[in-house]
């Protein structure tokens, strides 16, 4: 494909065709702030938080949804756009709760970022009217606040186009505009799956994961990358840690799932430190688990088995290794049954 | 000295005789939320936030200020220690300005802490609002009284200082305020912009005007520096983000450390990525200055100058 | 997979075959969604009018167990029409005559008879298979878990090599694998035949490559036994000990009374988990692994693709994350297995496997990789079987049409079907206990349809009772069309309702793959 050359902010800088401003300032590493826009999804040019000027153009441009040009001569800090992205942010807040006191995604917000970046204090010079619509909870996994949506759209498209469950839309006009699914009922009594896909894409603390918002603020959280347990599928996703606990999951950009996950994968690391968990050997005496230490329950297993090959050979002793465990621990089990035992008698229980 | 033997939350400790309830929590990871305490700063117990429950007692205790007994039997969570916390919380927040989105504290406030983990949203009462104008007039530091929780942290780290005692309460009940004599504002004192108070506050109400609006706590990695201007020693901070220094705040003062804004400046000269050309009082207002003159070093500057010249 | 999951979504044509792919794999599922989107054909046989059958444009709903006869009947209209790609055909596989004579009997009309599937129906997907630029078979347990589970995928394979819908983008043959780990398992030789990278045990070149790097003097020639023959060397005594890590046969083995019963004959068993299951609560010693988030270690996903497993926690308590364990063991029983950490591991593994050959932590920090990846410097290999089969010319397996072991009768008139559940998994030692999962989904019950409730007089909501020629479960009635008249369903999760006490251990004679799928019940109302 052909490349175009613009200039932004005063350098000059070769996009293959067809691609936006937006595009050709990250390719450069300018800076230009976005709401709705989402490299994955289709964009509305909707929020207007990106507009830039352009040289000869009499209005401002959405860099996120306008084709660059060759030859095209781009500002992105003008007064007027600084300007313009203050209104913008101004009327948001306007009708924003102030909530980030213990807002669950205080730290990582964009229309805080932004606020911040652009010395936008809250409510400062429209005080709007407010939303009050009640919190919804009514699910296990994540909560909606609709007071604190900015309307992005990013949950619908999200829902839509890559989810494809199409759960939520607009709803209502004008300052009633809502996102909600049809009938405006909760999520609870839709079609919703609870992938949690919506939140992952939220810009703001509109939808905000149950456990982990409420357990953990953002700057405490180390980020862990690694693959789901559950199906075969090998999604990626960052397990969220505080204080050496899982307290949640969150999407990265995962080689086969992107930022999608489904229910299980984000909503199911509870069992890691649930209380039931095996925390230490146990050998049976009397019919009753009495805890031991390693050395003792090792010792007795390393015995157990030595005996059994010793007196009846290495086939009278089976292995069933698990389709759970890493391939290094099947390794290992698949090489003490073979090297050490000295039988093929291994197999896993994935034909079930 | 002896050890005496308590129990708190179910769990049996034994703590040096003398020591204070929190002390004892604190020395076994037991979490007590304080406001005004500080180790450096003997306290006050004016804040009542690390109240607990003792055994047989029928008020709450400050845990900062009880010392702890033999037998005592302490709960830090009890149902009416909790209730007490949000009470206190709730209180405060209703006379707090509702600006976290964009204070400069945001991420590292004691307030906003305690709330989250409390879950007290603000607004439980809605209080008279302070309307203070946000003072600026010195180049330093920004006071925000609007957000002050009187906890006096910044009043008795500045008397620690021979000769200092710049601030101190005036007025009283809901217009009591922490202010330099007369009600003046800190460019109208005998402030030195040492930076003290603004190390000990523990909400957004004092803050480095250097830094404002460049970075948010969540951001920015504080490393200890020590100073060399003087023998004492102090340590600061540099304030990293993003691989570069924005700027330098000052350390925890050490007992009979004074701090001095010198060697704030001296630090920033040395390790700040941009630093900010600093200002003097000439006469009443600040003026900009060479960094020679700031630190002090003018006149040896120009003898060496001279010296070198010849 | 022959395919990446990626590249499901650009298919011309997608046959999802006993695979209900937006519920038990959600995020495959959304690669077919957005097929569908883009306008592919995706053609669903099931005999559950499941979610995805829904986004079908045809829904075969055949007879639970008739697969390969649907399969044949395709071929059948596909080689009667002339649509098979004869270039590929000639080229790339043997045996066609074999596969046309068998082939020939399954006209649509005598396929219609077996499966239930109009005849038009079945010419129509044929055509659209052969005709697709490119077109993907998509399936899971609802292909392998039954007596004839091997032959079903023989005769999927017949039809893509017929059709050259193999070896390039787009296409190929796709097992969906139920759990995270199970091509993992496989590829590391936790199969009785064969050892990492499915090298047979029986070889003796493959042998002593293994003998020589774990130095040890003679590995074991003949194949092992397969789980379900553990489990009956048990019962008769042939088995004297087992050590079970991470699986919980009791709960997921079909017929799971007779499972429990056989190890309970055992002189000792040792199960090593992260929960005392139902099968560690048999053991006579109980060894606590870590969960997949306090340990390192890579998990080999269906599409063959080998990615990092971070630790992020320390394990709770006193548990060990379970390659230590496993060392422990061996060392305990004389052998020195010792490694500084799952990378070092890694090495070996790679040492003594072609196709993990160039895997190593320092190439997955940067991404996954799919095997094979012969050396350090290769890609991986996303699509299988480009340009050429591994064993040479693909071979055809003819395969004939068999009714599932248990059909119904009069006293147990109805079909028994078991599957997954989105929020659930496996037999829910993990999703019970996640504080979030059960308490969304947290009762399980029978879909049965309204015209056979009718007939039992059962309302929804009800309690009823479930009963096989093996034994029964009681839970609530939920009336439905998702499953058609005839037939019932539920899932293998919950521990309170353990299906598998009911269905048939009847096995695939050859991959030895229990017959979950079918088998025949009885439904009865509780008063
Ligand atoms: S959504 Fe963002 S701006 Fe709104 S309260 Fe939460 S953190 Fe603050
Ligand atoms: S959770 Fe998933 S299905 Fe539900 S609204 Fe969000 S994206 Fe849609
Ligand atoms: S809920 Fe979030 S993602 Fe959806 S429109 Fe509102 S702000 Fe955007
Ligand atoms: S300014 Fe800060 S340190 Fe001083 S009293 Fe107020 S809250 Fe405390
Ligand atoms: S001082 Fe603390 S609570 Fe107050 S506005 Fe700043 S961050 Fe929020």
């Amino acid at each position: 494909m052909a490349d175009v050359t613009l200039t932004i902010n005063g350098i000059g800088v070769s996009v293959p065709e067809g691609s936006t401003i937006l595009d050709a300032a990250r390719k450069l590493g300018v800076f230009i702030p976005t709401f709705c826009y989402d490299p994955e999804l289709s964009r509305p040019g909707s929020c207007r938080i990106c507009v830039v000027e352009t040289k000869g153009s009499k209005n401002l441009t959405v860099s996120c949804a306008t084709i660059a040009r060759d030859g095209m001569v781009v500002e992105t800090d003008t007064p007027a756009v600084l300007e313009a992205r203050k209104t913008i942010l101004e009327l948001l807040l306007a009708n924003h709760p102030e909530d980030c006191l213990t807002c669950g995604r205080n730290g990582d917000c964009r229309l805080q970022d932004y606020a911040y970046m652009y010395g936008i204090r809250s409510g400062s010079k429209f005080a709007g009217e407010r939303h009050t619509y009640p919190l919804e909870d009514d699910n296990p996994f994540f909560v909606r606040d609709m007071n604190k949506c900015i309307l992005c759209g990013k949950c619908i498209r999200m829902c839509a186009e890559i989810q494809g469950n199409n759960v939520v839309d607009f709803a209502y006009r004008g300052f009633r505009t809502k996102v909600t699914p049809a009938m405006d009922t909760s999520l609870a009594g839709s079609e919703c799956v609870f992938c949690g896909n919506c939140v992952a894409v939220c810009p703001t603390g509109a939808l905000q994961e149950k456990v982990l918002r409420s357990s953990a603020r953002t700057w405490e959280i180390k980020k862990v990358r690694t693959t789901c347990p559950y199906c075969g599928t090998g999604c990626n996703f960052d397990l969220n840690v505080k204080d050496g606990r899982v307290v949640g999951v969150t999407s990265c950009d995962g080689d086969v799932n992107g930022r999608a996950l489904c229910v299980k994968g984000r909503f199911g690391y509870g069992f890691i430190h649930h209380p039931d968990r095996l925390t230490s050997p146990l050998i049976k005496k009397d019919g009753q688990f009495v805890k031991a230490t390693w050395e003792e329950a090792i010792g007795l297993v390393a015995g157990q088995l030595g005996s059994i090959r010793d007196n009846y050979g290495p086939d009278s002793l089976g292995v069933l290794t698990s389709a759970r465990c890493t391939n290094e621990e099947n390794y290992l089990l698949g090489k003490l049954t073979r090297a050490v035992i000295g039988t093929n008698n291994i197999d896993h229980c994935a034909r079930l | 000295m002896d050890n005496v033997n308590l129990t708190i939350n179910g769990r049996q400790v034994s703590a040096p005789a003398g020591s204070t309830i929190l002390d004892a929590a604190v020395a076994q990871g037991i979490f007590i939320p304080t406001f005004c305490h500080d180790p450096n700063l003997p306290g006050v117990a004016s804040c009542r936030i690390c109240v607990v429950e003792v055994k047989g007692q029928k008020n709450l205790t400050p845990s900062c200020m009880t010392a702890v007994r033999e037998g005592m039997v302490v709960e830090t969570e009890s149902p009416a220690v909790v209730e007490a916390r949000k009470t206190i919380l709730e209180l405060i927040l209703a006379n707090h300005p509702q600006d976290c989105l964009t204070c400069e504290k945001n991420g590292d406030c004691r307030l906003q802490d305690y709330a989250f983990i409390y879950g007290v949203k603000e607004g439980g009462f809605t209080g008279e609002r302070h309307n203070y104008a946000i003072e600026e007039d010195n180049p330093y530091i920004i006071r925000d009284m609007n957000k002050c929780i009187l906890c006096g942290k910044c009043v008795r780290t500045c008397a620690q200082v021979e000769g200092r005692a710049v601030i101190d309460y005036a007025f009283r009940g809901f217009r009591t305020k922490v202010a330099p004599p007369m009600n003046n504002t800190l460019g109208d004192s005998d402030c030195v912009y040492c930076g003290r108070c603004v190390a000990v506050c523990p909400v957004g109400a004092l803050l480095y005007k250097p830094m404002a609006g460049k970075g948010r706590t969540w951001e920015i990695a504080r490393e200890p520096v020590t100073c060399s201007f003087c023998e004492s020693g102090c340590q600061f901070y540099l304030n990293k983000k993003g691989g570069r220094v924005i700027g330098v705040s000052a350390g925890s003062p050490g007992l009979g450390r004074p701090l001095c804004l010198k060697g704030r400046l001296g630090m920033e000269l040395l390790y700040c990525d941009d630093p900010v050309t600093p200002q003097l009082k000439k006469g009443d207002v600040f003026q900009e200055v060479s960094w020679a003159e700031a630190l002090g070093l003018k006149g040896v500057i120009d003898k060496i100058k001279k010296l070198e010249g010849e | 997979m022959t395919n990446p999951i990626g590249d499901i979504a650009g298919a011309e044509f997608i046959l999802a075959i006993g695979t209900n792919t937006t519920e038990s794999h959600p995020i495959i599922g959304l690669q077919v969604k957005k097929a569908v989107r883009q306008g592919s054909i995706l053609v669903v046989a099931d005999p559950r009018k499941t979610e995805v059958a829904d986004l079908a444009k045809s829904h075969l709903q055949i007879k639970s167990g008739s697969d390969i006869a649907l399969l044949n009947g395709m071929a059948n209209v596909i080689i009667s029409e002339d649509l098979y790609n004869k270039e590929f055909v000639a080229e790339r596989t043997e045996d066609f005559e074999a596969l046309k004579s068998v082939a020939a009997k399954y006209t649509p009309e005598y396929t219609e008879g077996i499966t239930g599937v109009p005849a038009a129906a079945i010419r129509e997907v044929a055509r659209e298979y052969a005709k697709a630029e490119n077109a993907t078979i998509l399936y899971t347990m609802g292909i392998t878990q039954h007596i004839c589970g091997t032959h079903n995928v023989f005769a999927v394979a017949n039809l893509a090599m017929l059709c050259g819908q193999i070896g390039k983008p787009h296409s190929g043959v796709n097992p969906l694998r139920g759990q995270n780990n199970v091509q993992g398992a496989c590829d590391m030789g936790a199969l009785p035949n064969v050892f990492t990278g499915y090298q047979p045990v029986i070889s003796d070149e493959v042998r002593a490559r293994f003998e020589s790097n774990w130095g040890c003097k003679q590995l074991p020639a003949k194949p092992g036994l397969t789980v379900g023959e553990l489990l009956e060397g048990a019962d008769k005594g042939t088995v004297k000990g087992m050590y079970i890590m991470g699986e919980n046969p009791v709960l997921s083995d079909p017929d799971a009374d007779h499972a429990a019963h056989s190890l309970k004959k055992l002189e000792f068993l040792v199960v090593q988990d992260i929960f005392l299951t139902e099968t560690a609560r048999l053991a006579d010693v109980v060894l606590p692994g870590a969960s997949f988030a306090e340990k390192d270690g890579t998990f080999s996903n269906t599409e063959r693709r080998v990615q990092r497993v971070r630790k992020a926690v320390e394990p709770v308590g006193n548990a060990r994350p379970d390659w230590r364990i496993i060392c422990d063991v061996a060392c305990a029983m004389g052998y020195a297995m010792q490694y500084d950490s799952p990378a070092d591991i890694m090495k070996e593994i790679a040492s003594v496997t072609p196709s993990y050959a160039g895997i190593s932590y320092e190439r997955l920090e940067s991404g996954g990789i799919q095997w094979p990846c012969p050396t350090a410097g290769h890609p991986g290999t996303p699509v299988l079987h480009v340009g050429k089969f591994s064993r040479g010319p693909g071979k055809f397996h003819p395969v004939e049409y068999v009714p599932p072991a248990e059909t119904p009768d009069e006293h147990y008139p109805l079909v028994l079907s078991t599957g997954r559940r989105r929020a659930h998994y496996h037999t829910g030692t993990m999703t019970m206990r996640t504080g979030a999962l059960e308490v969304y989904y947290s009762k399980e019950h029978l879909e049965i349809n309204s015209a056979d409730a009718a007939k039992l007089g059962v309302k929804e909501g009800d309690m009823v009772k479930v009963t096989s020629r093996r034994g029964s479960v009681e839970l609530m009635a939920r009336l439905t069309e998702i499953v058609p008249e005839g037939m019932v369903f539920t899932s293998f999760h919950f521990p309170e309702v353990a299906i598998n006490k009911l269905t048939n251990p009847a096995r695939d004679s050859i991959a030895k793959i229990p017959e979950l799928k079918v088998c025949s019940v009885k439904v009865e109302k509780i008063a």
